[in-house]
C-alpha cells in the first residue's frame, strides 16, 4: 500500500472508531440522565449522577468499596455471558433476541439440578448450558428449515420459558416466600467455588470462579470467530447462506449450531448468577429477566467485539448498581432504573454515531487538498461500491 | 455552441476518497438523439450518471439544460427537469402491480382516493404508442425481467421525462428482448426524447446509437459519430489497446469422457412441470461444450443439479467414472468439479469477506489452509491469495484484505475464475462467465476457458451470449424448455440456425412422440411470447 494509506486519519481506524463511538454514547447517555435528574430535583442532581458514575467508589470505606465492586463483578459475569451469546450470533448474521429465554432455560435447569437433584456445581453448569442450547437450537432449526425469523421465535420462546421456569422451580421453592430455596442451605456443592477470589473483595462471597470463567469465554469466542475454520464457516454462512451452500458447507446445520452455542452461553450466564447464591429465582415473576436484553446493549456498546463486551458489560452493570445507590428520599425509587435504561438505550446508538463519524471523515477527505496526487487506478472500486449499495 | 443541446454536463469532476471517479468530463446530448456512453467496468459511467440524476454532487463542473445552468441535488430535482433513469438493477416494488409501480410517487388522487382508472388509461396509451407491452395488473415478482424493464421505461414516460437514461439495459435481457428494446429506443428518439444509453456492448451501440462518448478510468476519451467509426476503433478507445474480437484457438483434441449425464430430470420450483427433462450428454477432456439457449429454459436448474444444489428426480451423473448422482456439494467439489456460478453475488462470493477469504472459499478446510487443531493458517491464505491475484490480474484497492463487495464486477469475476481454475479439478462448469463484463475482461475469460481445455480439462460452458456461443465452444447443445433439442458444430452453423433451435422451431435430437410435432403457429407464439411463460 502507498504511504497515504499509512498516514490515514486515525478516525478511520476501526478499533479506534469503535471505542470512540462507545464513549460518545456513554457521555450522551449520562448527559441525558443528568438532565432528567435536574428536571425532577435540581438540588440533588449533581450528587446523584456522581453516585451513578462512581458506583462502588462512592462508598465510604475501602472495604465497603471492594465489597460493592465484588457485587458488580458478580453480576457482570452473567451479563457478559448474555452479551457474548448475542455477539456471537450477531457475527454469524443472527439476532439472538432469544438470549433471555435461553437464560431462563439455564436458570430453570441449573437451579433444578442443584436443588432437586443435588448435583455438584459443574454438572449444574453443564445442564444449564445444555438447556440454553436446546432452546437456541429450536430457534435455529425453525430458521434453517422453515425460514422463521429468529427474532420472532426468540421472543415467543422468551415467554414460554419464563412460565415454564416458574412452573418447574415452583417445586423447589421456599414454602414461605415466592423465591427458590437458598442453595447455600440446600446444596452447598452446587455453589460455584470462590477459589479465594472472595478475599480480594472484602470477603464478598458472591465473587466466584464465574468472573474469570466469563472473561475466558469472551476470549474463547473471539478466538473461535477470528482464527478458526469453524468461525470462518459460521461467518460465511451468516454473511451469505447461498455462497456457504455453494462452498459445500452445511449451512442449515451451521445456523442451528450457532444459535445452540449462543443458547449455551446464555444458559451458562444464568448459572453464573444463580449458582453464586447472589439471588434466588422468584417463581411469581411475570416479566422476562432484563439480563438477556441488557446483553444486547452490552454487545453494541462493546463494538460487536467479544473483548469489547467485557468492558461494556462491566460498565452497564456498574451504572445499574450505581443507580440503585441514589438517595431515595430525593428521587423516586424508579429513578435508578430510568437512568440506567436511558444510558443503555443510548448504547444502541453506537452504529449511528459510527455512521456520522464515517460521513464526516469522508467529507473532509474529498475536500482535502492532496487528492490530485492519488492514482486514478482504483476508480473501479468506488464505482462499483455504489452499485453494490443499490441492491 | 450553436446546436441546442438537450442536456450538457460540462467539465464534471467527481472525487471519492483516494480516487477520481470522473475527471473533467464533458458530455453533450442533442434532442432526439441516442447517445451512447461506453466504458469498461469502473470507467466512471455509473458515477457520471449518478451525478446527472442527483445521487451524487460533482465537486466541479456544471450541468446545463437547454443551455441554462441547473443544479440537481437529488433525484426529485432530476425528475422535475424531465430526467428519468432505468437503473441496471430495477427499482420496483416486488409485491405491487405494474400499474401501481408506474404511478408510485406521482399518484393522482381525488380527496385522498386514488384515481386508478385515469392512470390506467394514460399508461395503456403510452404502452400502445411505444409498443411497450405490459400487463398492468400483474405483480412485479411474477413477470419476466423484460417486462419489468418495460415497466421501468413506462415509469419514465408516465412522468413525461424528456431525457432518458438507460444504465446497461441489455445485461439482463434475452436476444429477442434486446431487439425489442432497441426498437423501442429508436421510436422514443424519433419522438424527440433524448436518450443516454450506457453500455459496454459494442454491437448494440453500433446498432442503435447516433453518437458515442467513451470514458476510460474516469477520463473522457472522446465522442465519435457511430456511422464514422468501427467496433475495433471503439474497443481501442474503451480499453486503451487493441482487443482481439475473434477467439483464437486450435482444434480440440477430446479425450476420455469426464462428465456423463444420463436422463437427468429436475423438478422446477416455479411450476409443476419439470425444469429439466430427460437430458443426456457427455463432456470429454480437452473440449468445451456449450449449453446455449434463451434464459429460463432449464439451464440454471440443470447446473444446480450438476453441482448438487438440487436433487435429481431421475437420472444419473457420472464424474470421472464415479457416480455422483447423490453426492454432496462438497464431495463433488473436492472430486473434480469446479464451478463458476451464474450469480457471483449470490453464490460465488461472500461479499463481506475479504478477498483472501473468498480465494479459499472452496479450499479453506484443506491442510494447506487449516491446521490440524482447526485454526486457519492466515499467513498461508494471504500468500495464496496474493499469488492468485498476481497470476490472474485481480485488481483491488487493498489487495488480499479488500472486502469483496468493494471490488468491481470484473475483478470479482476474475477472483472467482482464479479460485475455480487454480484448484485441482477435471471439469469446469462456467455459467455465463462473462455476464456484465467488458470487452477486455471477456477476452481474458475466454482465454482462460481455452487454456483450461488445452490443459486437458473438460469445460461445460452455459451461455446466453450468441457471440460467445459461436466463438468459444467446440460443440453446442441447445436447450429449449428443459430439453436438449439440438447439437451443433459451431464451425458449421450460423447464428440464424442457432436462433431457430433456441426458439424451439427446429430440433435435430430424437424426442418423445408427444413433443415432436410443433405446429407453425406455436413456433411463432413461442418466439414472441414464450419467454414470458418459460420464466
Amino acid at each position: 500500500m502507498n504511504e497515504k494509506a499509512v498516514k490515514k486519519n486515525i478516525l478511520k481506524n476501526p478499533s479506534f472508531q469503535a471505542i470512540l463511538t462507545s464513549l460518545i454514547c456513554i457521555i450522551i447517555g449520562l448527559l441525558i440522565g443528568y438532565i432528567v435528574l435536574l428536571l425532577i430535583n435540581p438540588a440533588g442532581a449533581g450528587e446523584a449522577i456522581k453516585t451513578i458514575i462512581l458506583n462502588f467508589l462512592s462508598r465510604s470505606s475501602s472495604a465497603a468499596q471492594m465489597k460493592a465492586l465484588g457485587n458488580t463483578m458478580a453480576k457482570t459475569a452473567p451479563l457478559l455471558m448474555c452479551a457474548l451469546s448475542i455477539c456471537f450470533c450477531y457475527k454469524v448474521g443472527l439476532f439472538n433476541i432469544g438470549a433471555a429465554g435461553q437464560y431462563e432455560a439455564g436458570a430453570c435447569f441449573g437451579l433444578y439440578a442443584a436443588l432437586a437433584w443435588h448435583m455438584p456445581w459443574f454438572i449444574c453448569l453443564i445442564i444449564a448450558a445444555i438447556a440454553g442450547a436446546v432452546i437456541g437450537a429450536i430457534s435455529g432449526a425453525l430458521k434453517a428449515y422453515r425460514n422463521v425469523n429468529e427474532v420472532i421465535s426468540g421472543i415467543m420462546l422468551n415467554w414460554i420459558m419464563l412460565y415454564l421456569t416458574n412452573m418447574m422451580l415452583n417445586k423447589v421453592k421456599d414454602p414461605t416466600s415466592p423465591y427458590t430455596i437458598k442453595i447455600s442451605s440446600a446444596n452447598k456443592g452446587a455453589l460455584i467455588p470462590m477459589a479465594g477470589l472472595n478475599t480480594l473483595f472484602a470477603n464478598n462471597k458472591t465473587v466466584t470462579l464465574a468472573v474469570p470463567l466469563a472473561i475466558l469465554f469472551a476470549i474463547l469466542i473471539w478466538v473461535i470467530l477470528s482464527k478458526t475454520k469453524f468461525g470462518y464457516e459460521l461467518k460465511a454462512t451468516g454473511y451469505n447462506k447461498e455462497a456457504a451452500m455453494y462452498a459445500g458447507m452445511k449451512e442449515k446445520q451451521n445456523i442451528i449450531v450457532t444459535l445452540a452455542i449462543g443458547g449455551a452461553l446464555a444458559g451458562v450466564g444464568a448459572a453464573f448468577l444463580f449458582l453464586t447464591g447472589y439471588q434466588e429465582w422468584s417463581t411469581t415473576q411475570t416479566s422476562v429477566p432484563g439480563m438477556g436484553f441488557n446483553g444486547i446493549a452490552a454487545t453494541f456498546l462493546g463494538g460487536l467485539h467479544p473483548i469489547g463486551t467485557i468492558f461494556a458489560s462491566f460498565f452497564i452493570q456498574s451504572i445499574t448498581d450505581g443507580g440503585a445507590l441514589i438517595d431515595k428520599s430525593v428521587y423516586p425509587s424508579q429513578i435508578s432504573d430510568l437512568i440506567s435504561s436511558l444510558i443503555i438505550y443510548l448504547c444502541g446508538f453506537v452504529l449511528f454515531f459510527k455512521h456520522i463519524i464515517n460521513n464526516a471523515v469522508s467529507k473532509r477527505d474529498t475536500g482535502g487538498p492532496n487528492v490530485n496526487d492519488v492514482p486514478v487506478e482504483p476508480a473501479a472500486d468506488k464505482d462499483d461500491k455504489k452499485e453494490g449499495g443499490d441492491k | 455552441m450553436d446546436t441546442p443541446y438537450a442536456i450538457e454536463m460540462v467539465n464534471i469532476t467527481k472525487r471519492f476518497p483516494g480516487i477520481i471517479a470522473n475527471d473533467n468530463i464533458t458530455l453533450q446530448r442533442k434532442k432526439g438523439e441516442i447517445h451512447a456512453l461506453l466504458g469498461e467496468n469502473g470507467a466512471g459511467k455509473s458515477t457520471l450518471m449518478s451525478v446527472l440524476f442527483g445521487l451524487y454532487q460533482a465537486e466541479e463542473g456544471v450541468i446545463k439544460k437547454d443551455g441554462k445552468e441547473v443544479t440537481i441535488s437529488d433525484p426529485n430535482d432530476a425528475n422535475d427537469l424531465g430526467i428519468g433513469m432505468v437503473h441496471q438493477h430495477f427499482k420496483l416494488v416486488q409485491c405491487f402491480t405494474v400499474l401501481e409501480n408506474i404511478i408510485l410517487g406521482v399518484e393522482t388522487t381525488k380527496s385522498g382516493v386514488l384515481q386508478m382508472e385515469e392512470a390506467r388509461a394514460k399508461v395503456m396509451a403510452l404502452s400502445e404508442k411505444y409498443g411497450l407491452q405490459v400487463d398492468p395488473d400483474a405483480k412485479i415478482e411474477d413477470i419476466t425481467v423484460g417486462m419489468q424493464q418495460r415497466t421501468e421505461i413506462l415509469k419514465m414516460l408516465y412522468r413525461d421525462n424528456e431525457i432518458l437514461i438507460f444504465d446497461e439495459p441489455t445485461a439482463v435481457l434475452t436476444p429477442q428482448e434486446i431487439d425489442e428494446l432497441m426498437a423501442i429506443m429508436k421510436s422514443l428518439a424519433a419522438e424527440g426524447k433524448s436518450i443516454l444509453f450506457i453500455s459496454h456492448k459494442l454491437n448494440e451501440i453500433m446498432e442503435v446509437a447516433d453518437r458515442v462518448s467513451v470514458l476510460r478510468r474516469g477520463k473522457y476519451i472522446g465522442t465519435v459519430e457511430v456511422k464514422n467509426t468501427t467496433k475495433e476503433e471503439l474497443s481501442r478507445m474503451m480499453v486503451g489497446r487493441d482487443v482481439q474480437m475473434v477467439v483464437d484457438k486450435e482444434a480440440a483434441k477430446p479425450g476420455e469422457t469426464i462428465l456423463k449425464v444420463e436422463n437427468m430430470t429436475i423438478a422446477s420450483k416455479l411450476h409443476s412441470n419439470n425444469a429439466v427433462k430427460n437430458v443426456s450428454f457427455e463432456v470429454r477432456e480437452g473440449e468445451i461444450v456449450c449449453i446455449a439457449g434463451i434464459d429460463g429454459n432449464g439451464q440454471t436448474e440443470m447446473v444446480y443439479g450438476l453441482a448438487g444444489f438440487e436433487p435429481l428426480v431421475e437420472g444419473k451423473i457420472t464424474l470421472c467414472g464415479e457416480d455422483m448422482t447423490k453426492s454432496s456439494i462438497r464431495h463433488r467439489s473436492t472430486h473434480g468439479m469446479s464451478h463458476i456460478p451464474e450469480d457471483r453475488h449470490k453464490h460465488g462470493l461472500v461479499l463481506d469477506y475479504p478477498l483472501e477469504y473468498n480465494m479459499v472459499l472452496q479450499r479453506y478446510f484443506e491442510p494447506a489452509f487449516t491446521s490440524g487443531a482447526g485454526f486457519l493458517k492466515r499467513k498461508d491464505i494471504r500468500e495464496y491469495s496474493e499469488r492468485l491475484e498476481g497470476e490472474f490480474d485481480v485488481r483491488s484497492g487493498q489487495g488480499p484484505i479488500t472486502i469483496a463487495r468493494s471490488m468491481s464486477g470484473g475483478n470479482q469475476q476474475k477472483a472467482i475464475i482464479a479460485r475455480e481454475i487454480d484448484r485441482d479439478h477435471k471439469l469446469l462448469i462456467a455459467v455465463q462467465p462473462t455476464r456484465g463484463l467488458d470487452v477486455g475482461a471477456i477476452e481474458g475469460v475466454h482465454r482462460h476457458l481455452i487454456n483450461e481445455r488445452d490443459n486437458g480439462r473438460a469445460v461445460l460452458l452455459v451461455s446466453l451470449e450468441l457471440e460467445e456461443v459461436m466463438n468459444v465452444p467446440d460443440r453446442i447443445l441447445v436447450m429449449y424448455e428443459g430439453e436438449i433439442v439440438g447439437e451443433l458444430d459451431p464451425k458449421k452453423t450460423t447464428v440464424e440456425e442457432l436462433g431457430l433451435y433456441m426458439a424451439g422451431a427446429k430440433r435435430n435430437v430424437t424426442v418423445d412422440a408427444n413433443t415432436s410435432e410443433i405446429e407453425e403457429s406455436e413456433v411463432i407464439d413461442v418466439v414472441r411470447g414464450g419467454k414470458e411463460e418459460t420464466k
